[in-house]
């Protein structure tokens, strides 16, 4: 905060001091490189207001008002933030961006910057600056924060949430397995297993916007398949795919029945009413799991992997982003993007992370040593969902229509249809493929 | 004499103000009155539907203006399967939804007009799948119909023992669109049969009496006496219940959302799915705008199928 020079700078100095005590408790493990220097001036009579996605637990909230209390604190700017529900995210920030008005800052998911991009300021100062103090963006984060084919930011992304595999210890146990394998063969020779000893493996392949996409991205990638080329035309229509589907239809017969029905919470029921032992879901299910007195036991014996890799180099796994982005239409852009540094900056994104009990992931090297990761082992792996070389709409640029065909369950309705026998894996390519030409067509 | 030179009292009437003038002008009332209604109906109604055929000729999506494309949505959902789909399920939605709630509903309306005990209270048990708001009764299927938690595959399974693995209500395509369909059913006959047994209830006993007398069957009677008597109502309550099966959204989007693979897909979730989440604004609306000719069409021919009879339009039968 020393570096960000407010109109009052004895106010300022004031901050430098109280900012470098913090750092003494609350991040101790945190390494930090100094210097560099974000010249950011505050505009006269500055107030913000910003937009986020609603909290995971209710300790979120808390910190993060707090956070922005500080910041008010040290710098005098009046700070109003309103949570929003998820699904009303993207429309609120539709609105803003095409009315030029409203809040000057508004953390998004994933690709909404893409997709307001010539509506916003330009972040690349606060992100080199960040990056260069704290050991660098992961994999993720510089993808949804970077313009694409550019080293220009348009988004800040604070964090992510991952998917991984979610399996009972016991069940793996005794069809003769210590963990998921990492291969794909070998996941299937384990679902086969754990169909036969009556304890089934199961994933959503019903209209389930999470779990569904999340499945379907991963049975995808693992084969080298991907929806989008890199120039952005559609590239689902492939052998990769047809592989990946031939799989699938092989997998599905192992699974336990009815996933063609699951939404988002089917798994996650059918889990904890022990009929499921082998899942992909964020770390919530675990946490609700854990919680709940009566499903202790549950909660004891499971763990996480990450998802076998198959054919990718890394865990086909893209988390959902929060992304950040301040508007032009803001008075304050300068205050805004000293908001956003100032969040990011140690004494303040570790003790939110910490809230989070790792719901959500950091996009930055220097928070893999916080302390949230030690806190429990069996969520430690979620600490690396930003190293991701995976993106939503993988591997064109990030688009609209990216979300669109998320959103519309293009690749969920390939895998089901394919996976249920409905139709052939050719054909099922065949329609993921038409479908998406119309989403990933150039407008003028 | 004095009376002569008295000046004659003339009760004098005050001259109206502009105000008591304007009120006493017809045009102006007229304007006057119409004018909230009008209003009303132009925002509420007549923007928005314009607006929603309007955005059916543009590439609107969330978070873009759109320009105008003339025809260009509705060449892509003439070759688009999945709209198909939907219109195919729409109408076989409709048509067997209709046909099972009037069956049942008639047959209830004519059980709850005979004389019971607790009439009143039976009537008002009748209502209950109406009133409950339909999201809550959609949850309560989403339930019953549940792969894994389905209430009817553990009395079957774990109960009865007579299956061994539970029913598959909503996994794959037809017993997911027959399933939605009885749920249809269940939360339509209630309309149904209350509307049909007001309708019963204004026949004359004299017909039935006179029939009696004439030795008439229970079929004759109903045939004869009871269903041209109903027929009237019957069509508006047919227009109705098409009219709000044909653009059902809330049981299919709580239930399956259009799943399995869109095999359950009305135009109005369709519509929905691709506007909202999946931001095609233009697109949703036109296939929106599909639904118009196929509910007019439903409306006319309730109208002129059921109800074009003479007297009910005030001249006695032929």
């Amino acid at each position: 905060m020393a570096n960000i020079i407010t109109r009052r700078s004895l106010l300022a100095a004031t901050a430098a001091g109280m900012a470098a005590t913090a750092i003494g408790d609350a991040g101790a493990q945190i390494q930090r490189r100094e210097g560099g220097s974000l010249n950011l001036p505050i505009e006269n009579g500055a107030s913000l207001r910003m937009l986020r996605p609603v909290r995971f637990v209710p300790a979120d909230e808390d910190n993060w008002r707090a956070n922005c209390a500080r910041f008010t604190q040290q710098t005098g700017v009046p700070v109003r933030v309103d949570f929003v529900g998820w699904e009303d995210i993207s429309q609120q920030t539709a609105v803003t961006a095409n009315t030029g008005a409203g809040p000057d800052l508004i953390v998004g998911f994933n690709e909404a910057p893409h997709v307001y991009v010539d509506k916003l300021v330009e972040l690349s100062d606060v992100a080199e600056y960040i990056g260069n103090r704290y050991g660098g963006w992961l994999a993720l984060a510089e993808r949804y924060g970077k313009k694409h084919g550019t080293n220009n930011w348009i988004g800040l992304p604070f964090g992510s949430t991952g998917g991984p595999l979610v399996w009972r210890k016991s069940a793996l146990d005794a069809v003769g397995y210590q963990a998921p394998p990492e291969d794909m063969a070998g996941f299937l020779d384990l679902a086969k297993k754990l169909k036969a000893a009556g304890k089934p493996m199961g994933f959503a392949l019903g209209n389930a916007v999470g779990d569904g996409n999340g499945f379907a991205n991963w049975m995808v990638w693992a084969h080298g398949a991907f929806l989008v080329n890199e120039d952005g035309s559609v590239g689902i229509n492939s052998p990769q795919t047809i592989e990946a589907l031939t799989y699938l239809r092989e997998l599905y017969q192992q699974f336990i029945p009815g996933t063609t029905a699951w939404n988002d919470v089917s798994n996650n029921r059918a889990y904890s009413s022990q009929e499921l032992w082998l899942t992909q879901n964020g770390v919530s299910l675990y946490f609700s799991l854990k919680n709940d007195p009566a499903t202790r036991a549950i909660a004891d014996d499971t763990y996480h992997s990450l998802l076998p890799k198959g054919k990718a180099s890394s865990t086909p796994n893209a988390g959902l982003t929060m992304n950040a982005m301040v508007f032009k239409h803001s008075r304050y852009p300068n205050a805004s993007k000293a908001l956003l540094a100032f969040l990011l900056e140690a004494e303040q994104y570790d003790p939110w992370l910490q809230a989070n009990l790792g719901y959500w992931s950091q996009p930055l090297e220097a928070y893999t040593a916080s302390p949230v990761w030690h806190s429990d082992p069996k969520i430690s792996i979620f600490k690396d969902t930003m190293r991701s070389t995976f993106w939503n709409g993988y591997k064109g640029p990030i688009s609209e229509a990216s979300a669109s065909a998320t959103n519309d369950f293009v690749l969920v309705q390939m895998c089901a249809s394919a996976a249920s026998g409905e139709a052939t894996p050719e054909a099922a390519a065949r329609e993921a493929a038409r479908r998406s030409e119309r989403y990933f067509r150039r407008r003028t | 004499m004095s009376e002569a030179t008295l000046p004659r009292w003339v009760a004098q009437r005050a001259d109206p103000g502009w105000i008591g003038r304007l009120f006493d002008n017809k045009a102006f009332l007229i304007v006057a009155c119409l004018f909230p209604a009008v209003a009303l109906l132009l925002v509420f109604l007549t923007y928005p539907l314009g607006l929603g055929i309007y955005l059916a000729f543009t590439d609107a999506t969330i978070g873009r203006r759109g320009i105008w494309v003339g025809w260009e949505n509705f060449e892509y959902l003439i070759e688009d399967p999945i709209f198909w789909g939907a219109v195919f399920y729409s109408i076989f939605y409709t048509a067997v939804a209709t046909i099972g709630k009037f069956a049942l509903g008639l047959w209830l309306a004519l059980l709850l007009n005979n004389h019971l005990p607790f009439k009143s209270l039976l009537r008002a048990i009748v209502l209950l799948p109406w009133i409950v708001p339909t999201v809550l009764s959609a949850l309560a299927f989403w339930w019953i119909y549940d792969p894994q938690f389905s209430i009817i595959s553990y009395i079957f399974v774990e109960v009865l023992g007579w299956r061994q693995t539970n029913i598959d209500f909503i996994g794959t395509a037809w017993p997911a669109r027959w399933s939605l369909i009885a749920a249809n059913i269940w939360r339509g006959i209630p309309f149904v049969a209350i509307s049909l047994l007001a309708g019963l209830q204004t026949i004359s006993p004299a017909l039935y009496e006179a029939a009696l007398l004439d030795g008439s069957t229970a079929w004759q009677r109903f045939r004869y006496i009871t269903f041209p008597m109903l027929l009237p109502i019957l069509a508006i309550v047919m227009t109705f219940s098409i009219i709000f099966t044909f653009t059902d959204f809330q049981l299919v989007y709580a239930i399956t959302r259009g799943g399995p693979v869109n095999s359950t897909h009305l135009l109005a979730t369709l519509a929905f799915q691709r506007g909202i989440p999946g931001g095609q604004l233009g697109e949703g609306a036109a296939i929106a705008v599909t639904m118009i000719p196929f509910l007019v069409f439903a409306t006319l021919f309730s109208y002129f199928a059921l109800a074009r009879r003479k007297w009910q339009q005030g001249e006695s039968n032929d």
